[in-house]
């Protein structure tokens, strides 16, 4: 979705990769420069506090083992979910070209709230429908006896309702610069719409897909507000690694320096190696 | 997002907004003349920002209007939060007149870090309540039913002071709790009893009052052995130190004990 498109309307000649890569402008250099540092030395000055000569006692206490593996597991449950029902959902907007245009542009809005909503309130939204008293919940209750809130379940639901939004969106625009002759070339050939779904389409915004994963998971393993809110915090139930280190600075600063740290790494070794796999190594 | 429901849950952007204009009044107004020690004769009229423990909502809400009505043209700008949190907010320098914390161990990291001006004074005392919805469905009746796996119970997390005085009560108690979460503040607790999503909460007795008709209170023996008690310093290098003195001095007044008296809070 990004950078596919080489001869774009400049003045010079097509060159090798090697020789565009001078080409930034002098005057980029110190917004560029800034935005990192702006960007980068928050997390400098966190790691700085790190107390490292009682960092293996401190990593060593059980919760952030516990925690760590809650937040790992209801992130990947999150993004799961969110690549289910996401991608589909991202095909409609995608397609939706020739639709009234007032019904397109709501239904993208629709999609695109939860990414500006405050998380604390979309929890307490959340709570409002899917609470025991909520609009659904107390059917889920009273039929089926299922209570969400206070659940595991509820991590990952209030985790995709947050990160979801971010897959449906870079999918939405992978499958709009993907190229729509090579669908209607496997129709004439008589394919049929689920096969060219899943052995042309999806191949083709493959990129798209995993950079939409990426970010879904990644805001996935920070979320706070929407899950303190809808699952409360309980160790091993609902207690993820943001929730622990808000708690954490209440009593123990140190520990919570030390939990963001784990959290810190933990993102960038995911989001790199991901990246790594999937995203480069495709687009290239 | 971070902290989002914690901090200032009833004041909200408002007073973010207000909180920044008060600086930049601050700023301007430079510092307060006047001996910090004493509020007679000197500017009252100047901003005072205070931190106050969650519980404080409604109370010290009251007091500021009092303050601003008897000072004219002064702001008393409000920041609720849990106090642990507000503590850490003045620990890494905050610009804070007045600090109201709801326990005395997180008073006591303020005031070992050198950052109150003055001993703290306790000025109000609070005790716990179990908290159910309106009509109590759940049917709970005493501390036991805390321990009652099949209910679904709100704590507050033991690193706020509401956890830590729960924890006292629930022992002295020799009760095995089963919460299902362990809330950050307590009113994040409170607001889980009043949307019906937990059949119990352990709060504070003022928060039950202050809730009105939203919840029901039900006091238990042994309250009274886990009093939290409630202290307030001015913060050293207060940009207001004279208006800092006179809030303080209005909050330890009649005035300020009755409205404390009258919001549930016993005095201290």
């Amino acid at each position: 979705m990004r950078g596919s498109r080489t001869g774009s309307p400049g003045l010079r000649a097509p060159r090798s990769p090697d020789a565009r890569r001078s080409g930034i402008p002098a005057a980029l250099w110190a917004p560029a420069v800034l935005a990192l540092a702006f960007l980068v030395l928050p997390l400098v000055a966190l790691v700085v506090r790190v107390p490292w000569s009682r960092l293996p006692e401190l990593l060593a206490a059980p919760e952030i083992a516990t925690s760590l593996g809650l937040s790992l597991g209801s992130a990947a449950a999150a993004t799961a979910l969110s690549l289910l029902f996401g991608i589909p959902l991202a095909w409609v907007l995608a397609r939706s070209a020739h639709w009234n245009p007032v019904a397109r542009r709501s239904l993208r809005a629709l999609v695109t709230v939860p990414l500006v909503l405050p998380p604390v309130v979309g929890g307490v939204a959340l709570l409002l429908l899917l609470g025991r008293r909520g609009l659904l919940g107390q059917y889920l209750d009273a039929w089926f006896g299922i209570q969400l809130p206070f659940t595991t379940a509820a991590v990952v639901i209030a985790q995709t309702f947050v990160a979801m939004p971010f897959l449906v969106l870079a999918v939405e625009g992978a499958l709009r610069g993907a190229d729509r002759r090579l669908e209607d070339a496997a129709a004439t050939l008589g394919a049929s719409d689920w096969f060219i779904f899943r052995r042309v389409t999806l191949p083709l915004i493959a990129p798209g897909v995993a950079a939409g994963a990426v970010l879904c998971f990644a805001r996935a393993l920070g979320e706070f507000g929407a899950t303190i809110t809808f699952a409360g915090n309980f160790p091993g139930v609902t207690q993820t690694m943001p929730l622990s280190a808000y708690l954490a600075l209440q009593s123990n600063p140190d520990a919570a320096y030390v939990i963001s740290l784990v959290l810190l790494v933990v993102s960038v070794l995911v989001l790199v190696s991901l990246r790594d796999r999937w995203v480069s190594g495709v687009t290239a | 997002m971070r902290g989002g429901r914690s901090a200032a849950t009833r004041t909200g952007a408002a007073a973010a907004a207000a909180a920044g204009v008060a600086l930049l009044l601050a700023g301007c107004a430079g510092t307060a003349p006047g001996d910090a020690m004493t509020s007679t004769g000197t500017d009252t009229s100047a901003d005072v920002t205070v931190y106050a423990a969650a519980s404080l909502t409604e109370s010290l809400g009251r007091i500021a209007d009092r303050y601003e009505a008897a000072n004219p043209g002064a702001t008393v700008t409000l920041n609720f939060a849990g106090s642990s949190a507000l503590a850490q907010q003045i620990m890494s320098g905050a610009p804070v007149d007045v600090f109201a914390s709801a326990s005395a161990d997180t008073m006591r990291v303020v005031v070992d870090a050198g950052l109150a001006d003055g001993d703290p004074v306790v000025f109000a005392g609070n005790t716990l309540e179990i908290a159910v919805p309106p009509g109590n469905p759940a049917g709970v009746s005493g501390l036991t039913d805390l321990a009652n796996t099949a209910l679904t119970i709100a704590l507050c997390a033991p690193e706020v002071p509401c956890g830590a005085a729960s924890t006292r009560v629930l022992d002295a108690a020799g009760i095995t709790a089963a919460p299902d979460t362990l809330e950050t503040d307590v009113r994040a607790a409170l607001t889980k009893v009043e949307l019906g999503e937990v059949d119990a909460a352990l709060v504070y007795r003022t928060d039950v009052l202050a809730a009105g008709d939203a919840v029901e209170g039900i006091e238990f023996a042994g309250a009274a052995d886990a009093v939290t008690d409630y202290a307030i310093t001015r913060v050293m290098d207060a940009a207001n130190p004279a208006a800092a003195a006179a809030f303080v001095d209005l909050v330890l007044g009649d005035d300020g004990r009755r409205v404390l008296a009258d919001a549930g809070f016993t005095n201290g």
